[in-house]
C-alpha cells in the first residue's frame, strides 16, 4: 500500500504535549499531587494524539508537517508513516504506566529533586515520539540528541560519585558517536545524495562508490551507539544506576529503541534493502548484531545484581531487533520490527519488577532474593511472564517475533543465525530462570518459612500487573502491530 | 534623516552619545544608562532598516561630505555590511544593558568613562564594517584597539599589564596592515577599495603585490588572534572588566574575519586570493585546523570558566578563517553564518559568566559549584549557549558546523572535517565539565526562597535570556538566513 501524507498539526501536537509539560511540572514545584496530574494528563494525552492517528495511517494516509526549512532540501519535517507510528504507539503506552510506576516508586524511596526528575522525563518522552516521527535524518538527529541530553539529569539522579562516574560514560558514548560518526557520515549522505529524506527504498542507490557506502553503513551502526552494538555498549549498564523507572522506561523502551529505531530508518529509509542487497551489506549488519547477542547473553549470566543483568539481556535483545532487518528479508525484517514492542512489554515488566523488589525490600543483588517470590508473588508472577516472553516461549508476545526472525532465518538459508537465535533462546532461559527459582524454592537463611505478603505499593505493583498481561495478550491480538509492521515493510 | 543615509545614523548617534556621555556622566549618573541605552537601541533599529533597504534594493555606495572618490571616504553598504552593522549594533546593546550591572559592581564612580570608551568603540565597529577605503579602515581600526586598550586596563588586577602586552601585539599588527596598504598606495595610486580591485588584475603580478597582500593579512591575523599570533587575547579579555568582556569578546575577532573577508574579495580578487600562489590556500586551511585543535587542548588546561571561553574563542577564529579560505561557497556561507553564531554564542557564554561573577565573585571552577540550584535561568541560559559551541541541533551552533563541515568536504579537506568534529568533542568536554560541577556538587550556601533568590539582578539576567532565545531562533531560522540574506552577502566572483 503506497501511504499518502496529509499536512496536520497532530503529530507536532503530539511531541509538544510533553515538552510543554515540562513548564507546569516546573511551576508546581512545590505540590507534588499537582505535578504529577501534570505528567499523568500529558501521557494520556500523548497517547490519545498517537491513537487519534493510528486509523487514518492503518488506511494508508499519513500526516506530514514542514515546521523549518534549516538546510537547503533539508526541512525540520515531522512525518506520521507506519513505521513511526508503530514505534510512538508502543512509547506513549508504556510511557503511562511509567507514569504511575514513577510516582509509587519516587515517593515510596522519598527520592530528592522528584520535579527535576518528572520533567527530564517529560522532555524525554517527547524526544522519543520526535524521533519516531521524523521525516528526514536531520530532524532525527536533532530529537536524537536532545533525548541523549534530557537523559543526562536522570541517569546522574543520584547525584553522587557513581552516578557522576556513569554520567561521563553515558556521554561519552552516546554524544561522543553521535558527533564523532553520525554527524559526518549524516554530512556525507547528504553531499552524495543531496537530500536525507527517509524515502521507501532508500536515497543512497547509486550515488556512490561501495566502498563509501559501506564506510558510511559502519558510521551509522556504531553512531547510533543508543542501539548498544558492541563496542558501543559500554554505557548501557552504567546507566543502570539511575532509578528505576528510568531504567525500566528508557534503558529497556525509549533510549534503546530510538537507537535500534534509527538503525532501521537508515537501513530502510537512506540504503533501502534493495541496495544493501546488492552490496552484500546485510552480512556485514548480521555478523555484528550475532556476536553482540551471543556475547551480551553470556555477560549476563555473571552479573548479580539484577538491574545490570537486565542490562545486558537488553543488549543482546536490541540485537535482535538490528539482525533482524539485516537478514533483508521479509520474515526477517518483520520479527526485527515486531521484537521492538514485544520486547518492550517484556522488559519493561522485567524492570518494574526489578524496581518493585527494591522498593519492598531494598535488594539488588540476585544473590540476597531468595526466598523473596513467597514474599511477592505477584511481583514475581509478572517478572515470570516478562522473562517467559523475552526468551520467545508461546503463548507470549517475544514468541511472534522471535518466530519471525527464525523463519528469516531459515528461508535466508543461514544456519548459523538460526543456531544464533536457539543459542541465545537458551541462554536467556539460563540467566532468567534461576531468579525465579531462587525466589520460590529457596528459603532464605534464618528468617520463618512463611513470613506473609509484602508486595511494593499498588502504584507500582498495577503497572507491572498490567504490562505482564498485555505481553501475554500480545500473543493473541497482534494484528495491528502486525499490520503496523507490514505496512512499514510494504508487504 | 533620509533613507539613504540611515546607515551614517546609525555609527553617528553612538559616536556623539559618547561625548555626551563624557561631558555630563560625571553629574548626571543616572543618565548615563539610558543614554548609551537609547543611543544603541535607535542604532539597531537604524541597521536593521538598513538591513532591509539593502535586501529590498541592492547594495550601494555612498560618499561622505560628497567628496568624490578616490580622495574622498566611501562608504559601501552591501547586504554583508548592512548584516554586520545589525550584528554589532544588536550584540553591543544586548551587552550594554548586561554591562550596566556589572560596571555599577566592579567599577563605581567610573561608569562615565567605561561608557564613553564603549560607545566610541561601538562606532568604531560600526565605521569598519561600512568603510570602503583601506586607509580609512587602518584609522577606524586603531580607533577600535585604542578604546578597547582602554577598556582593557580598566580592569583590576594585571589587567593593565594584559593590555600593554595587547598594544604591542595590536601596534604590530596595525603597522604590517598599514605597510601593506602603503605597498598598494605606491602600486596604484588610490587607497579606495574600490579603486584599487579595478586597477590590480591590469598590473602584473608583482612581489610588492603579493608582499601586500601578504602584509595585511598577517596585520588582521594578528588583531583577530589566529592561531599562532592569539597569545595576548586570553589574558587581555579574562581580566577586562565584565562589562567590556562581554561586548569585545564577541564582536572584536569576527570584525576582524569580516575585515579579512573584505581585503580578500573586495580589494583584492577571489582568483588572487585563491589561485595566484600555489599552497597558500591549503597552507592556510591547514594552519586553521591547527588553530582550532590547539586552541581547544589549550582551553582543555584551564581552571577559570573565562579564561576557558577566551581560548575557545580562539578556537572559533580557526573556523571561520578556515572556512573562508576553503575557496567554496559552502564553506564561505559556513564562515559568515559563523561569525553570526560565534558572535551571539560569545556574547550568551559571556552574559552568563557575568551573572555568575556578580553573584559569585569569582569564575574559578571550585567556585561554580552547585548554581543549578543557586541560578537556575542564568545555569539554563548557559547550557544553550553550551550546547550551541557544542553544535546540537536546533542551536545555531549546529548549522555553521554543518556548512562549514560540507565545505571542506567538498574542497577535499579532511584535515579540517577533523578538526572540526574533534572541537566539537572537546567542547563537549569542556562544558559537560562545568556543568558537571554546577549540577553535582553541593553549593557552599544553600539558597533560601524562590526562583530568583540567587540569581542575578534583572537587568543582567534579561539580556542573557534574550541572548539564549537568540541563540535558539537564529538556530530554527537560519534556512532563511542563509538564503535570503547570506547568499547575497557572499563576496561576487565566489565559485558557485
Amino acid at each position: 500500500m503506497i501511504m499518502s501524507y496529509h499536512p496536520s498539526l497532530l503529530p507536532l501536537a503530539a511531541i509538544c504535549v510533553s515538552l510543554l509539560a515540562t513548564v507546569p511540572i516546573l511551576l508546581s514545584d512545590r505540590r507534588p499531587n499537582l505535578r504529577e496530574s501534570w505528567t499523568l494528563l500529558a501521557a494520556i494525552g500523548k497517547f490519545c494524539l498517537v491513537a487519534v492517528m493510528l486509523p487514518s495511517v492503518l488506511a494508508g494516509e499519513g500526516f506530514v508537517l514542514t515546521l523549518a526549512e534549516v538546510v537547503p532540501g533539508v526541512p525540520i519535517q515531522l512525518r506520521v508513516d507506519a513505521m513511526g507510528m508503530f514505534f510512538a504507539l508502543v512509547a506513549s503506552f508504556l510511557w503511562i504506566f511509567t507514569s504511575i510506576y514513577s510516582i509509587g516508586y519516587m515517593r515510596s524511596l522519598e527520592e530528592h529533586d522528584q520535579t527535576r526528575y518528572f520533567a527530564s522525563f517529560a522532555v524525554a518522552i517527547g524526544a522519543t515520539i520526535g524521533v519516531a516521527f521524523s521525516a528526514n535524518l536531520l530532524t532525527l538527529y536533532l530529537f536524537y540528541e536532545l533525548l541523549s541530553l534530557s537523559t543526562y539529569p536522570l541517569v546522574t539522579h543520584k547525584q553522587n560519585d557513581e552516578a557522576r562516574a556513569s554520567g561521563r560514560k553515558y556521554l561519552s558514548f552516546i554524544l561522543g558517536t553521535s558527533i564523532g560518526l553520525v554527524l559526518p557520515a549524516m554530512l556525507i549522505t547528504y553531499m552524495v545524495a543531496g537530500t536525507l529524506d527517509f524515502m521507501p527504498g532508500g536515497i543512497l542507490a547509486g550515488q556512490a562508490s561501495s566502498a563509501t557506502l559501506s564506510l558510511l553503513l559502519v558510521l551509522f551502526l556504531f553512531g547510533f551507539a543508543k542501539a548498544a552494538l558492541m563496542p558501543m555498549h559500554g554505557w548501557l549498564p552504567a546507566a543502570m544506576v539511575a532509578p528505576t523507572p528510568v531504567s525500566s522506561f528508557l534503558h529497556g523502551v525509549a533510549v534503546v529503541k530510538v537507537g535500534v529505531f534509527s538503525i532501521l530508518r537508515v537501513i530502510f529509509g537512506i540504503f533501502g534493502t534493495d541496495l544493501l542487497g546488492e552490496l552484500d551489506l546485510g552480512l556485514t549488519i548480521t555478523v555484528v548484531a550475532s556476536l553482540t547477542i551471543l556475547v551480551a547473553s553470556l555477560i549476563a549470566l555473571t552479573q548479580d545484581n539484577l538491574k545490570r543483568r537486565l542490562a545486558y539481556s537488553t543488549i543482546g535483545q536490541l540485537s535482535y531487533m538490528v539482525l533482524g532487518a539485516g537478514m533483508l528479508s521479509a520474515a526477517g525484517m518483520t520479527g526485527g520490527l515486531l521484537h521492538i514492542a514485544m520486547h518492550a512489554f517484556g522488559k519493561i515488566t522485567l524492570f518494574f519488577c526489578a524496581g518493585a523488589i527494591y522498593v519492598a525490600s531494598h535488594k539488588k543483588y540476585i544473590s540476597e532474593m531468595d526466598g523473596l517470590g513467597r514474599r511477592m508473588p505477584l511481583t514475581y508472577g509478572a517478572f515470570l511472564l516478562g522473562s517467559l516472553s523475552i526468551i520467545g516461549m508461546p503463548p507470549l508476545g517475544g514468541f511472534i517475533s522471535k518466530w519471525n526472525l527464525l523463519l528469516g532465518a531459515i528461508e535466508g538459508q543461514q544456519l548459523l543465525l538460526v543456531a544464533v537465535l536457539v543459542g541465545s533462546s537458551l541462554l536467556n532461559a539460563a540467566y532468567f530462570f534461576p531468579i525465579v527459582y531462587r525466589g520460590f524454592f529457596i528459603s532464605p537463611a534464618g528468617e520463618p518459612d512463611n513470613p506473609g505478603i509484602q508486595e511494593a505499593p499498588l502504584c507500582c505493583l498495577i503497572p507491572l500487573l498490567t504490562t505482564a498481561v498485555l505481553s501475554l495478550g500480545l500473543f493473541f491480538f497482534p494484528d495491528v502491530l502486525l499490520q503496523l509492521v507490514r505496512q512499514a515493510l510494504a508487504l | 534623516m533620509t533613507a539613504t543615509n540611515l546607515h551614517l545614523y546609525v555609527m553617528a548617534v553612538p559616536l556623539l552619545s559618547a561625548f555626551a556621555v563624557n561631558l555630563f556622566g560625571r553629574r548626571y549618573r543616572a543618565a548615563i544608562g539610558p543614554v548609551a541605552v537609547s543611543a544603541l537601541g535607535f542604532s539597531t533599529i537604524a541597521a536593521l532598516l538598513t538591513l532591509l533597504r539593502v535586501l529590498q534594493q541592492g547594495g550601494y555606495r555612498y560618499t561622505v561630505g560628497n567628496w568624490q572618490p578616490p580622495y574622498g571616504i566611501e562608504l559601501v553598504i552591501d547586504p554583508l555590511s548592512a548584516l554586520m552593522l545589525l550584528l554589532i549594533s544588536a550584540v553591543a546593546l544586548t551587552a550594554a544593558i548586561g554591562a550596566l550591572k556589572s560596571t555599577e559592581q566592579e567599577l563605581p564612580g567610573r561608569e562615565h568613562l567605561f561608557f564613553t570608551l564603549y560607545l566610541i568603540l561601538v562606532a568604531g565597529l560600526l565605521g569598519l564594517v561600512m568603510t570602503g577605503d583601506a586607509f580609512n579602515l587602518y584609522v577606524l581600526l586603531e580607533i577600535t584597539s585604542i578604546t578597547t586598550y582602554g577598556l582593557i586596563a580598566m580592569g583590576g588586577g594585571r589587567a593593565p599589564l594584559a593590555s600593554f602586552n595587547y598594544i604591542i601585539m595590536g601596534s604590530i599588527g596595525a603597522c604590517f596592515y598599514l605597510l601593506g596598504v602603503g605597498y598598494l598606495y605606491i602600486l596604484t595610486g588610490t587607497l579606495n577599495m574600490a579603486d584599487i580591485a579595478s586597477i590590480l588584475p591590469g598590473l602584473e603580478s608583482h612581489a610588492a603585490m603579493a608582499t601586500a597582500f601578504g602584509f595585511m593579512l598577517v596585520g588582521l591575523w594578528v588583531k583577530m588572534a589566529f592561531f599562532p599570533l592569539h597569545n595576548w587575547l586570553p589574558n587581555a579579555y579574562s581580566l577586562a572588566p565584565t562589562g567590556a568582556g562581554m561586548m569585545i569578546a564577541p564582536l572584536m575577532t569576527k570584525v576582524t574575519v569580516y575585515l579579512m573577508i573584505r581585503v580578500m574579495f573586495s580589494i583584492f580578487s577571489p582568483e588572487y586570493t585563491f589561485f595566484a600562489h600555489s599552497g597558500v590556500q591549503a597552507g592556510i586551511v591547514w594552519v586553521a585546523a591547527l588553530a582550532i585543535l590547539c586552541a581547544s587542548a589549550l582551553a582543555l588546561a584551564q581552571r577559570n570558566l573565562r579564561r576557558m571561553l577566551t581560548y575557545i574563542l580562539v578556537a572559533e577564529v580557526g573556523y571561520m578563517v578556515g572556512g573562508v579560505w576553503l575557496a567554496n561557497t559552502t564553506g564561505m556561507t559556513g564562515a559568515v553564518l559563523h561569525i553570526v553564531n560565534d558572535a551571539l554564542m560569545t556574547l550568551c557564554l559571556f552574559l552568563a559568566a557575568a551573572a555568575i561573577v556578580y553573584r559569585t565573585g569569582s569564575l574559578e571552577f571550585d567556585k561554580l559549584r552547585g548554581l543549578y540550584r543557586r541560578m537556575p535561568l542564568t545555569m539554563a541560559a548557559f547550557t544553550v549557549g553550551a550546547f550551541s559551541m557544542i553544535g546540537v541541533p536546533p542551536t545555531c551552533g549546529f548549522f555553521s558546523k554543518w556548512y562549514l563541515i560540507l565545505g571542506a568536504v567538498e574542497a577535499g579537506h579532511w584535515e579540517f572535517v577533523v578538526a572540526l568534529v574533534l572541537s566539537s568533542l572537546i567542547n563537549a568536554v569542556l562544558f559537560f565539565r562545568i556543568i558537571e560541577i554546577a549540577y553535582f556538587q553541593k553549593p557552599e550556601q544553600a539558597a533560601a526562597g524562590g526562583l530568583l533568590a540567587g540569581e542575578a539582578p534583572l537587568l543582567l539576567l534579561k539580556p542573557l535570556l534574550v541572548a539564549a532565545v537568540a541563540l535558539l531562533a537564529v538556530g530554527i531560522g537560519s534556512g532563511p538566513l542563509v538564503s535570503q540574506v547570506i547568499r547575497l552577502a557572499l563576496p561576487s566572483g565566489m565559485v558557485p
